[in-house]
């Protein structure tokens, strides 16, 4: 059976200027450089989305495309299901080239959209008939089926509904009943809980566990750490379109650098402390950014003290303390030097 | 095991007909009022005033009808395709079907062309009511008055699938002030084509405008013993406008599925 994806060394670059509203969270810009100097008109700005991702991900696995805003998530969700052409590289789903046999690939997958995007005219149901209608399933097998998913996401009683009078969850639902109705091998799911509230995004959980457990391939991105971590049997981590790193959740727990993330705001310029702390064994990794102040520490308590000394030392007070265990928070900052929000 | 594109495309045309059958009076009214109410200023009042000439009328229902149906061709693909593309993006799940692109483009272009022809089916009757007897208007040339507006209604219907890809959501209001209304003016729809010879400059120029086709075309086959442009001439112009207007539509509609 060959690999539900994989893609090797993929590379979309855009042109500048972007098209506007296609979903694509602010891809890093990339200013031309000496290489790119003769190719690129003087001040011409190209947005490098994905620079040489290899994933691979195995039938039936729950797999979690973790970035902050413009990592290039979207892209490589839009890559896999057909709708952004590569610059190089290759990407194939169920062993099918997404270049060579678009149509092939779409047989496969079901896509749950960002933003939900249902056709406003149709009501509930409607968008689920017309739906498998453009798979080639006759009404008689996709009435019933249309049913069941609409039972199953609890939208039961809003099928005759016109799309606008559903919530907000009541819409996403419906998006990943219209994903399922064709019966795809793979689902793809982008940021699928962005704008649901807690309890809705519990449910929506609950309902993603169930599919993986029918065996289908999941396939989701997502800047929420712990949705990630709940869910997903793997991970990949990836920023600037390039991958960081990519394991199960606790693997990557167990990667993550040692001790606590300590996190301190000051009153003014926190260079000053870093001679003194840098003279701590306790604390590693210190950085100072302005007036905000990092550095790993194995016990967070005493290293506050170390921390509050050497502020008073230099004059400063600290005006605010954070502290995150190790997680996959503190290794995505230690990889990508930022948060994910 | 993908399913024919014929299938899809019957899946398509049904989910278009469906959403246009309920649609279809507000359709109307947005598409054909303009044509109806000039038809009553210039075809009943100024008629009855005695500015214009008795066998105006005649001159003026086909090119009505070009306007009626080019009008209603045009925003059938391109409003929705602005809706589509620009921030509904509802066109997502079609555009996941399992078929080539080029489909779904095509098939959105010949759903605007039946909207097209179906308007100007809505305004004869009702332009021919308002105007009284016209002594040249004939109806015995039923296959070509169905195959010039087919022809007409596709090749404005492929305008607008170039239009309401190419252009962005917020300049839309701009296109149909800078393009779509002195197409209409100067496309030959209030006065015969060959009436211009009196500015020989502009009776050149507005060739370039596809309306002037629709509009003499129309007049070739509802009034032939009034002057016109020759229907074969007219009917190879608009197959070359509409395969044109077809192959740059579906690249700019292409460019906008797949970024």
């Amino acid at each position: 059976m060959p690999p539900a994806i994989q893609t090797r060394g993929l590379r979309k670059v855009y042109p500048a200027p972007p098209q506007r509203g296609r979903g694509r969270p602010n891809p890093h810009l990339t200013p031309p450089d000496a290489s790119r100097a003769t190719l690129v008109p003087a001040g011409a700005r190209e947005i490098t989305a994905l620079d040489g991702l290899d994933l691979e991900v195995a039938p039936g696995e729950f797999f979690g495309l973790l970035g902050p805003n413009g990592a290039g998530k979207t892209t490589t969700i839009g890559v896999l299901t057909t709708r952004v052409r590569p610059t190089a590289g290759s990407a194939a789903v169920a062993g099918i080239d997404v270049r060579a046999n678009p149509v092939g690939v779409k047989q496969r997958i079901g896509v749950v959209p960002q933003r939900p995007n249902p056709d406003r005219q149709l009501t509930a149901i409607q968008n689920l008939l017309f739906h498998a209608a453009y798979f080639g399933i006759p009404r008689s097998a996709s009435l019933p089926r249309a049913e069941a998913l609409l039972q199953q996401l609890e939208l039961g009683d809003r099928a005759e509904s016109k799309v606008d009078q559903l919530s907000g969850g009541q819409q996403q639902r419906l998006m990943i009943a219209r994903a399922l109705i064709h019966e795809p091998e793979i689902l793809f799911l982008d940021e699928p809980t962005v704008g649901l509230d807690p309890q809705a995004r519990l449910e929506l959980w609950d309902i993603l566990r169930s599919l993986q457990g029918q065996g289908r391939t999941i396939v989701m991105t997502t800047h929420y750490m712990e949705e990630a971590d709940r869910l997903c049997s793997r991970l990949a981590i990836i920023d600037h379109g390039r991958l960081l790193a990519l394991d199960s959740p606790a693997g990557l727990r167990a990667r993550a650098p040692g001790g606590t993330l300590v996190e301190v705001t000051l009153d003014g310029e926190a260079a000053p402390l870093l001679p003194r702390l840098q003279t701590i064994p306790a604390l590693s990794r210190i950085t100072a950014k302005g007036v905000e102040l990092s550095a790993y520490a194995q016990r967070a308590g005493e290293a506050i003290a170390e921390v509050i000394r050497a502020a008073e030392q230099a004059g400063r007070l600290p005006l605010d303390i954070r502290l995150t265990p190790p997680s996959l928070e503190t290794l995505f900052v230690s990889l990508t030097g930022r948060k994910l929000d | 095991m993908s399913p024919s594109p014929w299938t899809v495309f019957g899946a398509l045309v049904r989910r278009d007909l469906h959403v246009v059958s309920r649609e279809l009076p507000f359709f109307l009214l947005r598409t054909t009022l303009q044509p109806i109410m000039f038809t009553i200023v210039f075809g009943f009042l100024l008629p009855k005033m005695g500015f214009v000439q008795r066998g105006y009328t005649g001159a003026l229902l086909p090119g009505i009808l070009g306007v009626s149906l080019a009008f209603a061709s045009v925003q059938a693909v391109a409003l929705p395709m602005v809706a589509d593309f620009g921030w509904t993006k509802e066109i997502e799940d079609r555009l996941l079907a399992p078929v080539p692109i080029w489909v779904i483009a095509i098939e959105k272009v010949l759903s605007g062309t039946a909207q097209g022809m179906i308007a100007a089916l809505f305004v004869l009757p009702v332009a021919r009511l308002i105007m009284g007897p016209i002594e040249a208007l004939t109806a015995s040339h039923l296959g070509l008055i169905v195959g010039m507006t087919f022809l007409g209604a596709f090749a404005f219907s492929a305008f607008g699938m170039l239009l309401g890809t190419a252009i962005k959501g917020e300049q839309i209001g701009l296109m149909f002030g800078l393009i779509v209304a002195p197409m209409i003016f100067f496309g030959c729809a209030y006065y015969p084509w060959r009436a211009l010879a009196a500015t020989p400059v502009i009776q050149i120029l507005v060739l370039v405008n596809p309306l002037v086709y629709v509009s003499e075309g129309m007049r070739g086959v509802l009034t032939p013993a009034l002057p016109h442009m020759p229907v074969g001439v007219v009917a190879g112009a608009l197959v070359v406008i509409s395969a044109v207007f077809l192959f740059l539509g579906l690249r700019t509609f292409d460019k906008r599925a797949v970024s």
